[in-house]
């Protein structure tokens, strides 16, 4: 409580040196602070994502329905993610585009799973401020490199959801995942 | 008022805002100095314990209310998920569960304080009424409050306790519907409860600030019953009070952990795990033990209307006890009579409260009768009376008098003089 630190308006008179009486008032404040961030910290961790929210942490997604040249969209963590399956085209364009050009340097190779270079994930929130892009689908605009464009302020991304147009500052991010079989993907 | 406030504080930030806004001053004055009764005994804590207790309460409901959901399809489930998923929800429920119980006993021996030693008298009315108020909130605030988790108890208690006002002639069914929102208890009550419940403890901030404050112009009571007559007779409230008031806290705060640690369900009804169910009442409905002593009022009596009247007025008869206790003498350590049936009115209060917990049937209803009926007696004809008969003992001329020289030393009163005289 405040009441305990008010500073006394009467002037202390000045000890010679530390005393006993200084040490037992600092341990006292010293643990009355670790019990306060004691008591604090079970409301502040109460705010964090509970038992049930972490459960849906991660999705099984079967690739088996989307098709050459098509994209889904699934939800993980509240979040879209982007699955789209590149045609040869698609996929030789972003392997072959040089990385010292690109406003956020990554290569191809980096942003998906080794012999599996026809599907590209990203979540699928544009890292200007926040909307989601449109192209998943092939009647979408994709903008002029095939990938992906915002509606919202015209970013545009490539194929390997790689901003190459602004205002966005960097590439669409690639959540954890791995291929649980050929078909089918775990995200998160 | 107008004009610049000179500060006397050192620390220069401190002493820009306090020129500005004098609240360190004021905290200096309120909580620092403030000059009070040098004779506490521990039943003084119990106002600053309960102060605690309400700003835990506030805590743990605001970050409660953020994981509930006042809905009847999703409130009982809610709460679930609090106690299961929620990171600490267990921890945070049991601490708001129990401490509305914990509320309610310091709350209580407040009151018994204020009783015992005649604080209630002049010229202290309305601070002990305010408390009064004080405990009508909190008592509505405790009952709405244990309708959330909407398990059959909740469901019960609410319809139970809204149907009093059916008692009512003319207007009693009108006022229960309107109360309800609905012909059933139902998802509006479940939502205004809610809204009410979240409201009404900053209401309750509002009045405990008034009855503080009301408490600084008049000052403290003490165990003698008698006013301050010199500086010799107070200490300053800092640091003598705020660590008495640490001890009983840290005393208070460890019987709230063991509720909470080792008996989190302890005073609580097992009915309300199981989810509200309008079709089927629960074979033993009673209230939170807290309110069992009127619910046990409201029983004593044959007669609807009579047994409603008679369980408000219980606590309403509160707000006429200082006229009610004509004695000039405060503390009941100098009136031999009124110290013994004090202790009469707080077995019926406890009697009340074991008649409420059983079902009215055999002899628990007479107990329960004469229970009520000293519960009344006491306040309006025992004390009103109680002056004419009652030899009162000689009252010490001053506080520091017993101490000082002659008369009864109250124990570990050490004789000095004080460096704030």
């Amino acid at each position: 409580m405040a009441r305990t630190t008010a500073v006394p308006a009467k002037p202390v008179v000045e000890l010679p040196d530390v005393t006993k009486r200084d040490f037992l008032q600092l341990v006292a404040l010293a643990g009355a602070a670790v019990g306060t961030g004691a008591i604090a910290w079970p409301l502040i961790d109460s705010m964090n994502p509970s038992q049930d929210v972490l459960a849906l942490s991660s999705i099984e997604v079967d690739l088996t329905p989307v098709v050459v040249g098509q994209g889904i969209t699934v939800m993980w963590q509240g979040k879209p993610i982007f699955v789209r399956h590149r045609t040869a085209t698609e996929t030789k364009e972003a392997q072959d585009v040089q990385v010292s050009q690109l406003i956020d340097p990554q290569a191809d190779s980096a942003r998906v799973k080794a012999g599996h270079d026809e599907w590209i994930i990203v979540v699928g929130i544009c890292t200007h401020l926040g909307c989601v892009p449109l192209g998943n689908k092939p009647s979408d605009p994709r903008g002029d490199w095939g990938g992906w464009f915002c509606p919202c302020h015209g970013s545009q991304y490539d194929t390997s959801g790689r901003v190459r147009h602004g205002p966005a500052p960097a590439n669409l991010p690639v959540p954890p995942y791995a291929f649980a079989t050929d078909t089918k993907i775990k995200i998160g | 008022m107008a004009g610049i406030q000179e500060s006397t504080f050192r620390n220069p930030v401190i002493n820009w805002i306090d020129t500005r806004l004098p609240i360190f001053t004021m905290m200096q004055k309120e909580y620092g100095n403030f000059p009070t009764p040098k004779n506490f005994n521990y039943l003084w804590n119990f106002g600053a314990l309960s102060m605690v207790i309400l700003v835990i309460m506030i805590a743990t409901g605001i970050f409660l209310a953020m994981n509930y959901q006042p809905n009847v399809t999703m409130a009982f489930d809610s709460v679930q998920r609090i106690m299961r998923d929620v990171n600490y929800g267990w921890l945070i429920r049991y601490a708001h569960q129990n401490g509305a119980s914990m509320f309610f006993i310091v709350v209580y021996i407040h009151i018994f304080r204020g009783l015992y030693y005649g604080s209630y008298k002049s010229p202290r009315e309305l601070l002990w009424m305010l408390g009064v108020v004080i405990l009508l909130i909190m008592m509505a605030t405790a009952f709405m409050g244990y309708v959330l988790p909407w398990g059959q108890m909740s469901y019960w208690g609410a319809t139970v306790i809204t149907n009093l006002f059916s008692a009512f002639p003319i207007v009693g069914q009108p006022i229960v519907t309107w109360l309800w929102g609905g012909f059933s208890v139902d998802n509006p009550t479940l939502n205004r409860f809610f809204s009410l419940h979240y409201l009404l403890p900053f209401v309750l901030i509002g009045i405990v600030f008034l009855h503080v404050a009301a408490l600084h112009i008049v000052g403290s009571n003490n165990p003698l019953g008698i006013d301050v007559k010199t500086p010799q007779d107070t200490l300053p409230f800092h640091p003598y009070y705020t660590v008495k008031d640490s001890v009983g806290l840290c005393v208070c705060l460890l019987v709230f952990a063991t509720l909470i640690f080792f008996a989190p369900n302890f005073l609580g009804d097992p009915n309300n795990f199981i989810p509200a169910n309008p079709l089927l009442t629960p074979s033993d409905i009673v209230p939170e033990w807290y309110l069992l002593p009127y619910y046990a009022i409201l029983r004593a009596v044959p007669n609807k209307l009579g047994g409603v009247c008679l369980m408000f007025g219980s606590i309403l008869i509160l707000f006429v006890l200082p006229w009610l206790d004509t004695s000039k003498v405060r503390s009941a350590r100098f009136r031999p009579i009124y110290r013994q049936l004090i202790w009469v009115w707080v077995a019926s209060f406890f009697v009340l409260g074991m008649v409420g917990a059983h079902k009215p049937l055999g002899w628990w209803v007479l107990t329960g009768r004469i229970a009520t009926l000293y519960y009344f007696a006491h306040f309006l004809i025992v004390l009103p009376l109680l002056p004419r008969f009652e030899k009162t003992l000689p009252v010490p001329e001053s506080i520091s008098q017993p101490v000082l020289g002659g008369g009864r030393l109250p124990r570990g009163v050490p004789a000095r003089s004080m460096e704030n005289a």
